[in-house]
C-alpha cells in the first residue's frame, strides 16, 4: 500500500463526488452524508456516464445518464442492471483524504 | 239506531273513508253523499291517461253507481250543498235539507287561477276535473294552446294536448320545471323530452295579460313583449283549499280547514279529510297522505284510537312517459355532498342527497326502480356510509356489509357513461380492451376516458379489473418510490401540514426507510421542500440532478451544452459577438439555435464551464435555464412593433414575463409564449402558458405541450390589461409550484385539478390570485439570480481534484 494525499474532505461536497485523473482513466471520490469516503471509476460500464456528476445516496451513487445505481462498497451494479466498476481502496487520515496509488498503478506498472 | 253521516264531497279522500266504513261497518251509519260534480268517486290522478286518450273516464271511474247502492248510500250527485245548519244539525242541499248526527267536509280544492287581465275570458280553463278534461281532449292538429305552469299538471296537460297533435306551449316562471320536486339537472332533462314532443317550453317567463276577442280568449302576452296566439289557455299554476262552505258555517278555517289529529275541526261533530284540510299548518295535495287522512278519520267515526301524523313525503310521478321521483331534501349546503350518475343515452339522471352519513334527499329522472329503496333509506336515517361506494346503484347491490363495487360496474349497461368528462361509454372502453388495450394508460390514450379530471379512474380501473379477470392488475396507490410508503400527493401535504422544512425532517418523520433517499425521491423532496418553503429552506444541489447541479445539459458523451438566455428572444450584436467569442475560445463544435429562440453551444467541457460562464457574464448575458425544471423560454413574436397584424406589444410583454419568471422553479420545465394576434407566430398554443395577444386585451390558455405528447392549450381567461396578464400568469405558475407532482407538465396538473377548479380559485377568486402572486414573488425574491455567476466563482470545483497521471509517469 503507498497511500497518496489527494485533498481536504470538504473539497469534495457533501452527497458528491471529485474527480482523480489517474493512469488507469478518471477516478471518482465520493462523499457520502455521513462523511464516509469511497473511490470508484468515474465511468458507467453501461454508455461511459461520468458517475462523479451523480447523485450520491447512502453508499451508492447513480449515474446521470441512464440511471444505473451502483453500490460504492462492491462496485456492483444494483436492481436489474447488470455491470460492475472498478473501486480503490482509500481512506481519511483526519481530514485528509488518502488514496492507495498501487491499486491505481497496477495497470501502468504491468 | 244508525247514526246520520252526510259527507260533502265525492272525492278520493272521502270516497276513501266511505270505504273504510262500510268495510268495518256497514250497518252503523246511514249515509249521504253530496256532490257538486254530477257524478260519483273517479281517479283524479288518472285524468291526464283520460286526456291522452289512453284511458277512458269509465275506466277511472272509483266508484260506480252499483257501487253507491250496494253500501246503502244516498247519492245527491249535481246538488250543491247551501247551507249548514251546526244548531239545527241539519245540511240545506238545492234539492232539500237532510240532517245529520256526523258531518264530513270533503270539499277538495279549486285551481287556483292568476287574476291577470282577461282570465275570465272563454277560452280560459284550470285542468281540475272532467269538464276542463273534455275541452282539452277537443284540442287537435291545427289548435294553438298555451299552458301557464311547468308543475306536474300544466306538463300532464301539454303533453296530453301535444299528443293530440295540438302546438302546445308551456309558460313557467321559474327557471326550471317542477322546481319543488326536480332539481335544475332533472329540471333540464325532463325539457328536453317535452320538447323532444313538440312541446314549446318557455322558462323565466311571467304571463301578464290575456288578450281577448269577442269575448274569447285570443293570446297569451308575456312580460318582455311576447305574444302567444292561443284557442286555449290552460292555467294550471296550483290548487288552495275549497273553505268557503266551512268558512260561512263558522268553522276554524286558515289556509284550510282546520282539523285535530283525529281530522276533527272546530265543531265535535263536524270532520274533515283530504285536499281542503289545513292539519298543523299544512295543506296536501299528494295521494298519500289523504288517504291516511281518510284511513284516521273512518277509525275515528268507529271510535276506535287514531291519529294522522305528516310522514316525510317522497314524489313518484310519471309524467308524458317519463318517470320522475324526487324526495326528502334536494337543497345543495355546504355540508352536503352529492353523488350523481348520468347515462345520457338513455336520458337517466341520479342524484343523492348526503349529509354526514345519512341520505337526506334523492332526485331521479328516468330509471326510478330503485326509488322506494331510497326513499326507505330518507325516511329511516339509516347510516348509509358501509354501502356508499355503491349506493347509487341501488339495493341490488347492496350484499350486506360486503358491497362488491365489481358487481356494479360488471352490471352497468354498454352504453352507460363512464368518463364524463370526454363522453365515454362502457361499451367503448370494453372495445379498448378487447383491442389490447390492457392498462389504464393504453384505455386513456385509446378512449380518453379518465384522461381529464381523472374522477372515473377507479372505474375504468374496475372496468379493466371485470372485463380481464386476473390479468389485471389493480394497481394500489404508488410510493414515490422503495425509500418510502408515501405517495407524491402525500409527501406533498404532509411537507405543509406538519411543516417539514429540511430534508431530515421528512426523512424521520415521514418513515423513509434509507438514509437520505434516493435519485428518484430525493430530487422531488427537494423541489418540495424550495417551493413550500423558499425562505425557510436552502436548496441543495446535491438533491439535484446533474444537470441542474451544473446548470447546464449534460451531453451523452459527458460534455455540456450551455443556453444564454435571450430576454422574450431578443438580442445585439454586442451579445451576439460575446456569444461567437465564447464559441471560439472555448473551441465550441456545435452552435445551434433552439426551437426557443436561443443559441445553444453544444460540447463543452466540464472543467471550462465557469470560464465560458464568466466571460458570457461579462457581455450581459445570463444563464438560459435550458436544462431547468423551471422557467425554460418566453417566445414572443414581434407584435406591433413591426408586424402589421400585431394588437399588442408581445416582445414587451414576453421580456416583461420573462424577466419576472426566471430563475423560478417548477414541477418540471415551464415554457411560455406571447403571440401578438391570434395567428400566433410564437406558437403559444402548445406551450405551458400560452398567450394570444387580442385587440381587446389577453388571451391566457394553458396547459399545452408539444413533446412526448403533443397538447393544444385551453383558454383559461381573457384579460383586458398587460398587468392582470402579468398576475394572473404569476398566479397560475403558483399554483401548479404548489400543487403540482414533481415531474408532472402542467397539462398533467391542469388534468388533475381540472380547468374549471383553476379558473374558479387561480383567476375568478381575486383574493387567491393576489396571494399566489405574492407568494411567487416571495420564492423569487430568492430564486431570481443566476446561477453561472454564483458558479463561476467555484470554478476550482469544476476541475478534477488532483492529477495523478503526472505523479505515475516520473
Amino acid at each position: 500500500m503507498s497511500w497518496i494525499d489527494i485533498g481536504h474532505i470538504d473539497d469534495i461536497p457533501l452527497r458528491g463526488a471529485r474527480v482523480v485523473k489517474t493512469p488507469v482513466g478518471c477516478v471518482a471520490l465520493f462523499r457520502t452524508a455521513k462523511d464516509e469516503v469511497f473511490a470508484a471509476s468515474d465511468t458507467c460500464p453501461h454508455k461511459g456516464g461520468p458517475l462523479s456528476e451523480g447523485i450520491v445516496h447512502g453508499q451508492s451513487v447513480t449515474c446521470p445518464l441512464h440511471n444505473w445505481v451502483f453500490d460504492l462498497n462492491s462496485g456492483q451494479a444494483q436492481g436489474a442492471d447488470e455491470g460492475q466498476i472498478a473501486t480503490y481502496s482509500v481512506q481519511l487520515d483526519g481530514d485528509r483524504i488518502l488514496l492507495d496509488s498501487t491499486s491505481l498503478g497496477q495497470r501502468s506498472a504491468a | 239506531m244508525k247514526q246520520k253521516l252526510v259527507v260533502i264531497g265525492a272525492g278520493m279522500a272521502s270516497g276513501r273513508v266511505l270505504e273504510h266504513l262500510t268495510d268495518a261497518a256497514p250497518d252503523a251509519f246511514d249515509i249521504t253523499l253530496f256532490n257538486a260534480e254530477p257524478r260519483g268517486n273517479y281517479n283524479r290522478i288518472m285524468l291526464s291517461p283520460v286526456l291522452a286518450g289512453d284511458q277512458t273516464y269509465e275506466e277511472i271511474v272509483t266508484h260506480d253507481d252499483a257501487w253507491y247502492a250496494e253500501r246503502g248510500i244516498t247519492c245527491r250527485f249535481g246538488e250543491k250543498v247551501v247551507k249548514i245548519d251546526r244548531d239545527l244539525k241539519v245540511v240545506e242541499g238545492e234539492n232539500g235539507h237532510v240532517p245529520y248526527d256526523k258531518l264530513i267536509f270533503g270539499t277538495g280544492s279549486n285551481p287556483f287561477m292568476i287574476p291577470m287581465p282577461g282570465h275570465d275570458l272563454d277560452g280560459v280553463i284550470a285542468y281540475r276535473d272532467l269538464e276542463d278534461t273534455e275541452q282539452m281532449m277537443g284540442m287537435g292538429a291545427g289548435n294553438k294552446v298555451v299552458v301557464i305552469g311547468g308543475g306536474l299538471l300544466g306538463l300532464e296537460a301539454a303533453a296530453g294536448m301535444a299528443a293530440r297533435g295540438a302546438d302546445v306551449t308551456v309558460v313557467h316562471i321559474m327557471g326550471h320545471l317542477m322546481e319543488r320536486q326536480l332539481d335544475p339537472a332533472a329540471g333540464y332533462l325532463l325539457k328536453k323530452s317535452l320538447e323532444e314532443k313538440g312541446i314549446t317550453v318557455l322558462l323565466n317567463a311571467k304571463s301578464t295579460e290575456i288578450a281577448g276577442k269577442d269575448g274569447k280568449a285570443r293570446a297569451l302576452l308575456l312580460e318582455d313583449g311576447t305574444e302567444l296566439p292561443c284557442d286555449l289557455l290552460v292555467m294550471a299554476v296550483g290548487i288552495r283549499p275549497n273553505t268557503a262552505l266551512a268558512q260561512e258555517t263558522g268553522l276554524a278555517v286558515g289556509r284550510g280547514i282546520h282539523v285535530d289529529d283525529q281530522m276533527i275541526t272546530s265543531d265535535a261533530d263536524i270532520y274533515a279529510v283530504g285536499e281542503c284540510v289545513e292539519h298543523q299548518g299544512e295543506v296536501f295535495g299528494l295521494v298519500a297522505p289523504l288517504y291516511d287522512q281518510a284511513k284516521v278519520l273512518a277509525q275515528t267515526l268507529l271510535g276506535e284510537d287514531a291519529a294522522f301524523k305528516q310522514r316525510s313525503l317522497s314524489t313518484k310521478l310519471k309524467v308524458t312517459g317519463c318517470d320522475l321521483f324526487s324526495a326528502g331534501d334536494f337543497a345543495e349546503g355546504e355540508t352536503r355532498e352529492d353523488i350523481v350518475f348520468r347515462d345520457p343515452a338513455r336520458g337517466v339522471y341520479k342524484r343523492l342527497v348526503l349529509e354526514g352519513d345519512k341520505l337526506v334527499g334523492a332526485v331521479m329522472y328516468g330509471d326510478t326502480a330503485d326509488s322506494n329503496w331510497f326513499f326507505g333509506l330518507i325516511r329511516d336515517a339509516e347510516d348509509v356510509s358501509e354501502m356508499r361506494e355503491t349506493l347509487i346503484f341501488g339495493p341490488a347491490y347492496q350484499g350486506g356489509a360486503t358491497a362488491d363495487p365489481l358487481s356494479a360496474v360488471a352490471a352497468l349497461p354498454p352504453e352507460a357513461e363512464i368518463c364524463g368528462c370526454n363522453g365515454v361509454c362502457k361499451s367503448e372502453i370494453t372495445a379498448a380492451i378487447a383491442d389490447g388495450a390492457t392498462d389504464l394508460g393504453a384505455i386513456r390514450a385509446t378512449t380518453k376516458a379518465s384522461a381529464s379530471c381523472g374522477t372515473c379512474t377507479g372505474l375504468v380501473e374496475q372496468l379493466l379489473q371485470v372485463t380481464l379477470g386476473d390479468d389485471f392488475q389493480m394497481p394500489t396507490a404508488q410510493p414515490i418510490c422503495g425509500c418510502c410508503d408515501l405517495t407524491h400527493e402525500d409527501v406533498r401535504r404532509l411537507i405543509k401540514s406538519q411543516e417539514l422544512k429540511s430534508q431530515e425532517a421528512v426523512w424521520q418523520e415521514l418513515g423513509w426507510k434509507t438514509l437520505n433517499g434516493c435519485h428518484v425521491c430525493r430530487p422531488a423532496v427537494n423541489y418540495y421542500l424550495l417551493a413550500d418553503w423558499p425562505v425557510e429552506y436552502q436548496d441543495d444541489p446535491q438533491s439535484r440532478f446533474v444537470n441542474e447541479r451544473k446548470h447546464a445539459n449534460i451531453q451523452k458523451d459527458g460534455t455540456f451544452s450551455v443556453v444564454p438566455r435571450m430576454w422574450g428572444g431578443i438580442t445585439n450584436p454586442a451579445e451576439l459577438r460575446a456569444i461567437a467569442d465564447a464559441a471560439e475560445k472555448y473551441d465550441v463544435p456545435t452552435v445551434k439555435v433552439t426551437g426557443g429562440q436561443r443559441i445553444d453551444l453544444l460540447g463543452v467541457k466540464g472543467a471550462d464551464l465557469p470560464y465560458i460562464w464568466s466571460d458570457l457574464n461579462k457581455a450581459g448575458l445570463v444563464s438560459g435555464h435550458a436544462y431547468s425544471k423551471g422557467l425554460r423560454t418566453v417566445k414572443t413574436c414581434v407584435g406591433t412593433d413591426h408586424c402589421r397584424f400585431g394588437t399588442q406589444d408581445s416582445t414587451g410583454l414576453g421580456i416583461k414575463l420573462e424577466k419576472l419568471l426566471w430563475g423560478s422553479w417548477t414541477p418540471h420545465k415551464l415554457k411560455l409564449a406571447v403571440s401578438g394576434c391570434p395567428r400566433n407566430c410564437a406558437e403559444a398554443t402548445c406551450k405551458d402558458i400560452g398567450l394570444v395577444c387580442v385587440d381587446s386585451g389577453f388571451q391566457i390558455s394553458i396547459g399545452g405541450a408539444a413533446g412526448m405528447d403533443v397538447k393544444e392549450t385551453e383558454l383559461l381567461v381573457q384579460v383586458p390589461t398587460e398587468e392582470e396578464a402579468i398576475e394572473v400568469v404569476m398566479a397560475v405558475t403558483q399554483a401548479y409550484r404548489e400543487g403540482g407532482k414533481y415531474l408532472d407538465r402542467l397539462y398533467k396538473w391542469m388534468a388533475k385539478v381540472g380547468l374549471d377548479w383553476i379558473r374558479e380559485t387561480v383567476v375568478d377568486d381575486l383574493d387567491n390570485r393576489r396571494a399566489l402572486a405574492e407568494r411567487f414573488e416571495l420564492s423569487q425574491s430568492i430564486y431570481r439570480k443566476d446561477p453561472w455567476a454564483e458558479q463561476a466563482k467555484e470554478a476550482p470545483r469544476f476541475a478534477p481534484m488532483a492529477d495523478l497521471t503526472l505523479e505515475a509517469a516520473e
